[in-house]
């Protein structure tokens, strides 16, 4: 079972290689000829003149949210999606499996349609 | 491994095999074994990431000369017959322009950022099968793995964006991020109903249960595969990968021609990384749509053979409707793209769910 992953762990280790070994060759065959206006952050020219890690729009806040609250519920359909056949194909909780999830879904389709609704996925 | 190599080597080879394999099990005794794994593994996952990295390279020389023929241009055609070596050539010189790093830039996160973006890229191959039996790690839960690794890459731009000390690459980063999650929930609900007519998260059981059904029996393969009955779905996950990509018309997050990315301040092969991740991010979004909704490495019809050939044959496909999309649309605005992701693709995706669960309760039900 675990060994199936060890491909996996040296696939990671190698991607990591892959992706770490053309920065580092980069910078010791690229000539590195420093001055101040190069290194200064790009800004049309300007001087900057103030962080740059600013305040931001409080959407994105709500965006990222809103999408934890989705995924987890996606996290949550995987298992039940996945042995939906079995589900159906077993008379006893059949009717059950299925409706139990749909409500699991419409509890969440309700808070969907109040952030909808306060204008939460707008972005006008 | 040295069964495999006693099928490839030619005759007079074999007993510098045997040789060379008494002699390793003198020489490391138990460990030998193990060693022999280790170093056979790291062939294998070789012979995937080269030949992937030269596909990313030649998609980069592919997309410029087909988006060059949609326009009645000609693409590069100098450097090389036909213009083929363009790709090394860019990389040459990517190779030799200097890494900068910005002053004010957190100078670890700003050059750990690009493998971020390139390594989740490339990661999710080691369970990709190519047919039924070609695949690294065959593990029961590949679609799961897939699915969690691919998210990672979203890190790559908010460090980016981050790290760069830039109000442009930062406010790029942001908007990059919230688009790419948006997205993922279109994406997750559209696999979610995958797994249910699969019965599996395993790739490459989700392949073979395409390959049943009455189309199938009658020879028709391409009938029954998963994009038919799951039409919506389908469109959903191909149009969510075209925004995970960042590719046209959602190529917000680069947006060349007017907006600037959150890999604004990158350069050189710190750049080029950046570009690989897009294109491998690319590449990999064609395989997925390929194995779960086009049937994989099945053929169209039941009198060809089933093959590897027909995986790369539709990656190959997709990838040019890539191309061509690039060449036709022109982009989305950010709150356009944010409303087909929020406001469209959710109730697609959830009322297709519905509908599908109430197929399969129902006696009509033809993924038995």
């Amino acid at each position: 079972m675990l060994e199936t992953y060890f491909p996996v762990l040296v696939f990671v280790l190698i991607g990591l290689v892959f992706g770490i070994a053309p920065v580092i060759t980069g910078m010791v065959v690229a000539p590195h000829r420093p001055n101040p206006e190069k290194l200064s952050p790009y800004e049309c020219g300007f001087e900057a003149f103030e962080d740059a890690r600013m305040k931001f729009d409080v959407r994105y806040y709500l965006i990222s949210i809103l999408f934890i609250l989705f995924d987890l519920e996606v996290a949550f359909l995987v298992p039940w999606a996945t042995i939906f056949k079995e589900i159906v194909a077993t008379e006893s909780i059949k009717f059950f499996g299925f409706v139990e999830m749909i409500v699991f879904i419409a509890i969440l389709v309700v808070g969907y349609a109040y952030a909808w609704a306060k204008g939460g996925l707008d972005w006008e | 491994m040295v069964d495999t190599l006693q099928l490839i080597l030619p005759g007079f080879l074999l007993p510098y095999l045997d040789r060379f394999m008494q002699f390793g099990q003198e020489l490391f005794g138990g460990a030998w074994q193990d060693i022999l794994t280790v170093v056979w593994t790291v062939i294998k996952v070789m012979l995937i990431i080269a030949p992937l990295l030269l596909g990313v390279a030649y998609t980069t020389f592919a997309e410029r000369k087909v988006i060059g023929w949609m326009q009645v241009r000609i693409g590069p055609n100098r450097v090389g017959p036909w213009g083929l070596i363009q790709p090394l050539a860019d990389g040459l010189k990517l190779l030799l322009k200097e890494v900068t790093i910005p002053s004010g830039a957190d100078k670890f996160v700003f050059l750990i950022a690009p493998v971020f973006a390139f390594t989740p890229a490339v990661l999710a191959w080691a369970v990709i099968p190519f047919s039924d039996f070609l695949v690294l790690a065959n593990v029961n839960a590949s679609l799961l793995f897939i699915m969690a690794v691919t998210s990672i890459s979203v890190y790559g731009i908010i460090l980016a964006g981050w790290s760069s000390n830039s109000k442009y690459a930062f406010l790029g980063s942001m908007r990059s991020a919230a688009q790419m999650i948006s997205y993922e929930v279109a994406m997750g609900l559209s696999l979610v109903v995958v797994l249910m007519i699969s019965n599996s998260l395993n790739v490459v059981d989700i392949v073979q249960a395409q390959g049943q059904g009455r189309f199938a029996d009658m020879g028709l393969n391409f009938l029954s595969w998963n994009w038919l009955p799951l039409l919506p779905m389908f469109v959903v996950y191909l149009v969510s990968i075209f925004a995970e990509c960042g590719r046209a018309p959602f190529d917000l997050p680069e947006g060349e021609s007017e907006i600037v990315g959150y890999h604004v301040e990158y350069a050189g092969m710190s750049f080029a990384v950046f570009q690989l991740a897009e294109y491998s991010a690319m590449i990999l979004g064609t395989a997925l749509i390929s194995l779960l909704f086009l049937g994989g490495w099945s053929s169209p019809f039941g009198f060809l053979p089933d093959s590897a050939f027909w995986l790369f044959f539709k990656m190959f496909a997709l990838l040019v409707v890539f191309f061509w999309a690039r060449a036709t649309f022109p982009r989305y605005r950010y709150d356009q793209v944010m409303r087909l992701g929020w406001k469209v693709f959710i109730p697609v995706c959830l009322v297709w769910l519905l509908i599908v669960g109430c197929w399969m309760m129902s006696p009509w039900n033809i993924w038995k």
